[in-house]
C-alpha cells in the first residue's frame, strides 16, 4: 500500500534542500525578519512624548520631587519663553503640545494630527491639574490607585514577535512546497509517470506531507533557536513543546492551501502568484507583523478564516502566555477541519496532466 | 494465442477533433512495433488509450489479455513507458532518479545501477539530470522505462530533437532493448527510424491507421520507381533517354536522375557507357509511402 513511500519523500526532501531559492525563502527571509523585528524593538518602551511649557508652569514647576521623576518618565517637558514660537512648533508636529498658566486656568495647546499622544498630554495634564486641587484642599486622598501588569515583567518583544515570524514562515514553507511539487510533477510528467508505476496515491500525497511536516518542524527548531541567544532572550513557558502538534496541524492547514492553489494552476507562476496573494494578506492579517489586536474589529473577524490566525494565538498561548496544552485543543480542530475541508475542495480539482 | 497488444475500434474524440477514429492493430510478442505519423497524427493519445492513462470513447484494448483501464495495478510492473521529454525528479542526480524509480518498482540499487551501465552513464552518475545533455537525457529516460524489466516497453518519440549522431548511438541501445525478446512500441515521426527499427509499422494521419504491415513490405507494395542518379554531363540527356522506353530522365544541373522500375538494365547501359561518375541508387522510402497514401508531402 505505501510502496513508494521512501524513496519519494526522500527525492523530494532533496530536491528541496538542493533548492537554494526555496531555502532561503522558507528558512533565511522570515529569520531576516526575525532578526530585524527582535533587535528593532528591543528594550523598546512607550517613548517619551515632548511638550512645551511657555514660560512658568507652577502646577508642573512646583511638583514634589518624587513625582516630577514620574512625569518625566512619560513626558518631557522643556521650556520656551516666546509663545508664539512655541505655538508654531506644536503646529508643525515638533511638539506634541504647549502648556502655558494664567493664574489658576492651565491651558493645554495641541495639535490634532497625533490624537493618540495629544490625548495622552491632555489626559496626564488633567491628572495633574486634579492632584494640585486635591492637594491645595488639604484632605488625603481617599482613594487611591495601584498598577501591576499581569505578565512577567520580562515580556519584551521577542516574545510576541517570534510565534508570529514562526508561524509565517511555517505558512509560506508548506504552502510553496505543496503547490510547486503539484504543478512541476504535472508539468514535468512526473505525476503521470508515477500512475504508471505501482506507487499509490496515499503513497504519493503522503511522501509530500512527511517532507511538509519535516521541513516546518526544522523551521520550528531554527527559529526557536535563534530567538533563545542572550541577544534576543526569547524565554519560553513550560507548555511551549505543545508548539510541536500545533505546527504539524498548521503544516497540514497550510498544505492544503497550496494543494488547492497547485491544483487549480497551470504553471509554477500562477501557482507561486495565488500563493503570495493568500500567505501575505494572511500574515498581516493574522497578526505575524503587527499584534491582531491593534487592527479593526471587522478585520479581526474576517481574519478568523485564516489557519495562521488560530495557529498564532496558539503559539503564543504556549509557548509564551504559559497557558496549559488544553487550551489550544479549539485550535487544533479549527486547523484540521480547514486541512480536511480545503484538500477535498483541492481533490476535486486535481488533474494527472495538463490536457 | 494471446496478442501482447491487441486494440480493436478505438476511438477518442476531443470536442469536434476526432483524435483517434477507430484505430485497430495487434502487436505480437516480441515485436519492434512502430506507430509512425506527423505530429497531431493521434500516435500520442493512441499510446496514452492503450498505456491506460486515457479512456477510449469506444473500442476495447488488451494488453496481456487486460484491459488496462481503469489504472490496473497488475498490468503496472510488466510494462514500461517512456515519456516525451524529461520526466525527472529535480535536482536529483542521474543515479539518484533511477534509484527511486528502482524503488517505487521493488528493485534494488544493484539492477538501477546496472541499467545505469546499460545506457553507458555510468561516468554520469553523479551528474544532475539538467545537467545532461539530450542524448544523454533521453539514454536515463528509457533507463527508467527499463529499470524493472518490463516485458512490453512503450518508447514515445526518443529521439526527437536529437542530432542525427545521438540519434544512431540510441538507435543501437533501442535495438539492444528488443533484441532480449522484449516487445518495443515506438512512436516516431521520422520515417528513416521507422525503416531501420521496426519490424511492422502503422502509418497513421488524422486518427486513422492508413497502412500496416513491414516497411520493406510497404515500400514494395508501391512499386515506386527507383531513382539512378549520376552527375549532371556524364552522358547527354537526349542519350540518357534512349537508354530505356518508359524511364523519366531528368537533369537538373547537378545531377541526371533516371527513374525507372527496371533498375539494372539501366545500370547496365550506364556502365557500358562509362558514365557511372557519382552514382547514386535510391529506393523508394516510407517517405513515398505517405506521399503515396495521403497525396502529399510527409511533414514531420
Amino acid at each position: 500500500m505505501m510502496r513508494g513511500l521512501g524513496p519519494l519523500s526522500k527525492a523530494m526532501l532533496l530536491g528541496f534542500l538542493r533548492d537554494r531559492v526555496s531555502l532561503f525563502f522558507t528558512i533565511i527571509f522570515p529569520l531576516m525578519f526575525l532578526v530585524l523585528f527582535g533587535g528593532l524593538f528591543k528594550d523598546a518602551g512607550v517613548s517619551q512624548t515632548e511638550i512645551l511649557q511657555i514660560g512658568a508652569v507652577p502646577v508642573i514647576d512646583q511638583l514634589p520631587a518624587d513625582a516630577r521623576a514620574e512625569l518625566d518618565r512619560v513626558l518631557k517637558v522643556e521650556r520656551r519663553d516666546d509663545r508664539q514660537a512655541a505655538l508654531e512648533a506644536v503646529r508643525e508636529g515638533d511638539f506634541a503640545a504647549a502648556v502655558e498658566q494664567d493664574g489658576d486656568r492651565v491651558i493645554v495647546h495641541y495639535s490634532a494630527a497625533d490624537q493618540v499622544r495629544s490625548g495622552t498630554v491632555r489626559s496626564i495634564l488633567d491628572l495633574l491639574v486634579q492632584e494640585s486641587n486635591q492637594a491645595a484642599s488639604g484632605v488625603p486622598p481617599k482613594y487611591s490607585l495601584d498598577l501591576s501588569q499581569v505578565e512577567d515583567e520580562s515580556l519584551e518583544a521577542i516574545q510576541f514577535v517570534t510565534p508570529g515570524l514562526l508561524g509565517w514562515a511555517i505558512a509560506t514553507g508548506a504552502t510553496f512546497g505543496a503547490s510547486l511539487t503539484l504543478v512541476s510533477w504535472r508539468r514535468k510528467r512526473i505525476l503521470r509517470r508515477l500512475r504508471l508505476s505501482p506507487a499509490r496515491v496515499p503513497a504519493i500525497v503522503l511522501a509530500r506531507v512527511l517532507v511538509s511536516v519535516l521541513i516546518a518542524l526544522g523551521q520550528t527548531a531554527i527559529f526557536l533557536g535563534v530567538a533563545s541567544v542572550p541577544y534576543f532572550g526569547l524565554r519560553l513557558s513550560g507548555y511551549w513543546w505543545m508548539a510541536v502538534p500545533l505546527v504539524v496541524c498548521a503544516t497540514l492547514a497550510f498544505m492544503s492551501i497550496g494543494l488547492l492553489a497547485g491544483a487549480w494552476a497551470k504553471t509554477e507562476e500562477s501557482a507561486s502568484a495565488i500563493v503570495n496573494l493568500v500567505v501575505l494578506p494572511m500574515a498581516f492579517l493574522s497578526g505575524s507583523f503587527i499584534p491582531a489586536d491593534n487592527l479593526p474589529g471587522w478585520i479581526r473577524t474576517v481574519s478568523n478564516v485564516f489557519p495562521l490566525k488560530h495557529l498564532n494565538d496558539a503559539m503564543l498561548d504556549v509557548m509564551v502566555r504559559g497557558q496549559p496544552p488544553t487550551a489550544v485543543l479549539p485550535q487544533m480542530g479549527i486547523l484540521l477541519g480547514f486541512a480536511v475541508v480545503v484538500a477535498g475542495l483541492a481533490m476535486w480539482l486535481f488533474r494527472w496532466d495538463d490536457v | 494465442m494471446v496478442e501482447t497488444i491487441q486494440v480493436d475500434d478505438v476511438r477518442k474524440r476531443y470536442g469536434d477533433v476526432a483524435a483517434v477514429d477507430g484505430v485497430s492493430f495487434a502487436v505480437r510478442e516480441g515485436e519492434f512495433f512502430g506507430i509512425l505519423g506527423p505530429n497531431g497524427a493521434g500516435k500520442t493519445t493512441t499510446l496514452e488509450i492503450i498505456e491506460g492513462l486515457r479512456k477510449a470513447d469506444s473500442g476495447t484494448v488488451r494488453i496481456f489479455g487486460t484491459s488496462p483501464w481503469p489504472r490496473n495495478p497488475a498490468l503496472l510492473p510488466r510494462i514500461g513507458v517512456q515519456l516525451q521529454a524529461s520526466s525527472f525528479f529535480e535536482r536529483l542526480t542521474a543515479r539518484e532518479q533511477i534509484r527511486t524509480f528502482a524503488a517505487l518498482y521493488g528493485v534494488g540499487h544493484a539492477r538501477a545501477d546496472a541499467m545505469l551501465e546499460e545506457v553507458g552513464l555510468t561516468d554520469k552518475a553523479n551528474t544532475r539530470s539538467e545537467k545532461l545533455s539530450g542524448g544523454q537525457m533521453q539514454r536515463l529516460s528509457i533507463a527508467l522505462a527499463l529499470v524493472h524489466d518490463p516485458e512490453l516497453v512503450f518508447l514515445d518519440e526518443p529521439t526527437a530533437a536529437l542530432d542525427p549522431q545521438a540519434r544512431r548511438n540510441l538507435w543501437d541501445l533501442l535495438r539492444r532493448i528488443n533484441s532480449t525478446g522484449r516487445t518495443v512500441v515506438l512512436s516516431t515521426h521520422y520515417l528513416d527510424e521507422a525503416e531501420a527499427l521496426c519490424d511492422r509499422v502503422a502509418i497513421m494521419d488524422h486518427g486513422r491507421v492508413l497502412e500496416l504491415g513491414a516497411p520493406a513490405a510497404l515500400v514494395r507494395g508501391l512499386s515506386a520507381p527507383t531513382r539512378v542518379a549520376v552527375a549532371s554531363g556524364a552522358l547527354p540527356v537526349e542519350e540518357a533517354r534512349t537508354i530505356q522506353d518508359g524511364a523519366t530522365v531528368e537533369d537538373d544541373g547537378v545531377s541526371l536522375t533516371i527513374a525507372t522500375t527496371e533498375p539494372g538494365p539501366v545500370l547496365a547501359a550506364l556502365a557500358e557507357r562509362d558514365a557511372l561518375h557519382g552514382l547514386s541508387v535510391r529506393g523508394a522510402t516510407l517517405e513515398d509511402v505517405f506521399l503515396h497514401l495521403t497525396g502529399r508531402e510527409y511533414r514531420a
